[in-house]
């Protein structure tokens, strides 16, 4: 059976040009392989500079591998040219970004990032049509086309406009999600129905989603499998409860460690 | 006696569009006291108002920020001072000298094409009254008590890490030795490894120093590790306040409840519920209670009046007239 996803050894460096020496090596040698028809949250835990979000930049496409294959349903993502086959690609590899406030034109009505996707991604036409299925692809996230229909994004809070964002990636049906840190510019009041929000997708629309993140609490709450990388590579990697509660790694035992619990410790007391 | 005492505090943006008058109330009846030697938490969401607390305490307020109502005393030891009408020349003489600052983002406060001794010499220099070299040494010391080589005068801030760019800030912030610091999400954007020192770095020079800081920031966890006493803003609102341990032991208000349970624990995986709705518009915020469109407890009085914020055991205030039971 061939995977969703699979990445072999792959490596990726910048610099090392004709006026740089300095060669710096942001992914280094991973691989790992997502199952067809096994839907799951597949979570890149790093902190800045570990390679995360070259990762999913890679596994976006938006990033060629310096050494390494990616395949995507058994597509060398190399061999990925042209308009058509590129189209076809991100129909069904869609990315989440991390601050929704920058991902939307401030000046442009959301709803026209919807319909436009619907049109080109999604081949719908007609405008009832491109309404219908923007509406629908609101729903599955608690919206709706009433709700933000002709709304500019400084009219929406954050939560909604991640919301709106997610609706957007799922109009064209996608088997891969690629969110990287969804969650880490959103109010904590909102932050827990974002994050019960990728859960369901998992659940009820059988997507699979690759969670990029450095915060290891959330993660814990939602992901099946982990990796942790530093610096490039995968130091330890497994079924998420398993790595989380018994990390290995020294370094991951260190980020554990570091993990401020919202837990009153004794000690700290009214000074 | 406490070292600031704010009262009353009201402070909105105000401008008119065509002749419309638009207020955002920012900041809405605000009442707190922070004492010495206490880290005071202040906790809230984005468009909570808690910016624009920290700048009107620090009477950096600027048009269409206008504060209407209320004072912010700070009691120093060289005498009180009234925020609002202490003149530019007063301002100069305190800031930094008792009253310093520590931000978020290092890079901003550092200027990036200058060595780091300047921004010392720049912030510090002419508050601690010492000839130039002897200045430096006080300096080196001071580096050397936050365990920091004294090599960084030298480097450049894109030469350090972010980690360290932000423990020369808080040495910038406590050389002089202040009686008040003032901290805005300091710890926000940086790693957590990195972040674990730098929280362990400011409470210790807080101990040594004997300062009390306001500490900002949307991290209960945060919280948690650092702070004494607790403020909760909502909508430009103090809507809880008492001993940290209190709060999270036992929230009253149902927005404190909330934030606190659907707080993700390592090791933890039950179901959190989220909060629906959305936080409110502060150029048009709900009648009442400000909570209520999202609260789970609201009753008519809710959607009515405001509720104060009183006391409903020794030293925790809450504004709800329905709060959460008491252990």
């Amino acid at each position: 059976m061939t995977a969703l996803l699979e990445l072999q050894n792959v490596s990726r460096h910048y610099g090392g040009g004709l006026f740089s020496r300095r060669q710096v090596m942001a992914v280094r040698d991973v691989s790992l392989r997502l199952e067809q028809g096994r839907p799951e949250i597949f979570t890149v835990v790093g902190e800045s500079g570990s390679g995360k979000t070259t990762l999913a930049r890679m596994i976006l496409g938006m990033v060629t591998p310096s050494s390494g294959a990616i395949r995507f349903q058994g597509t060398d993502l190399s061999t990925v040219h042209g308009a058509r086959a590129r189209r076809a690609f991100m129909r069904k590899v869609q990315p989440i970004f991390q601050n929704p406030f920058e991902a939307f034109n401030p000046m442009k009505r959301v709803d026209r990032y919807l319909f436009a996707t619907a049109r080109r991604m999604a081949d719908v036409t007609g405008a009832a049509a491109i309404a219908e299925a923007a509406d629908t692809a609101l729903k599955s996230v608690g919206l709706s086309l009433a709700e933000v229909g002709g709304r500019f994004p400084h009219q929406l809070s954050g939560g909604q406009l991640q919301r709106v964002a997610i609706a957007r990636a799922l109009i064209p049906r996608p088997a891969l999600l690629v969110a990287d840190e969804p969650v880490s510019m959103i109010d904590a009041s909102l932050r827990a129905s974002i994050v019960n929000l990728l859960r369901e997708l998992r659940d009820r629309n059988g997507l699979t989603i690759i969670y990029i993140t450095h915060d290891l609490a959330t993660a814990y709450y939602v992901s099946d499998r982990i990796i942790i990388m530093r610096q490039g590579i995968v130091v330890e990697s497994g079924e998420a409860r398993a790595v989380l509660d018994n990390p290995q790694h020294p370094y991951s035992q260190l980020l554990k460690s570091a993990v401020l619990s919202p837990e009153v410790p004794t000690g700290v007391s009214h000074a | 006696m406490s070292v600031l005492v704010v009262e009353g505090l009201r402070a909105y943006y105000r401008t008119s569009a065509f002749g419309v008058p638009r207020d955002v109330r920012a900041v809405d009846d605000v009442s707190l006291a922070v004492e010495a030697g206490e880290i005071y938490g202040l906790a809230g969401e984005s468009s909570s108002g808690k910016t624009t607390l920290i700048k009107t305490i620090a009477a950096a307020t600027q048009p269409p920020l206008e504060v209407l109502a209320g004072s912010v005393t700070f009691n120093f030891p060289s005498g009180a001072i009234d925020m609002q009408r202490a003149g530019r020349s007063q301002l100069a003489a305190i800031r930094w000298r008792h009253l310093s600052y520590i931000m978020q983002g290092s890079m901003s406060v550092l200027n990036p094409v200058r060595r780091v001794h300047h921004a010392f010499v720049d912030f510090a220099f002419r508050h601690l009254g010492q000839p130039m070299p002897r200045f430096l040494d006080t300096v080196r010391a001071h580096l050397q008590r936050l365990q920091l080589a004294p090599d960084v005068l030298d480097a450049f801030p894109h030469q350090l890490s972010g980690g360290m760019r932000q423990r020369v800030t808080i040495a910038l912030a406590t050389v002089c030795r202040p009686e008040f610091i003032i901290a805005d999400e300091p710890t926000t954007a940086l790693d957590v490894v990195v972040q674990k020192d730098v929280l362990a770095m400011i409470r210790g020079i807080q101990r040594e120093l004997g300062s009390s800081i306001l500490f900002v920031t949307h991290d209960m966890a945060v919280h948690a590790n650092l702070a004494d006493r607790l403020g909760i803003l909502y909508a430009g609102r103090l809507v809880e306040e008492g001993r940290t341990a209190d709060i999270f032991r036992a929230p009253r208000h149902p927005y404190t409840a909330h934030l606190i349970a659907s707080l993700p624990r390592l090791g933890d995986t039950a179901p959190k519920a989220g909060l629906g709705g959305v936080p409110p518009n502060l150029a048009d915020p709900p009648p009442g209670c400000r909570f209520h469109p999202r609260c789970p407890r609201a009753s008519a009085i809710c959607r009515r009046e405001v509720p104060p914020l009183e006391p409903v055991a020794p030293g925790h205030r809450v504004g709800c007239f329905h709060p959460e039971p008491a252990p």
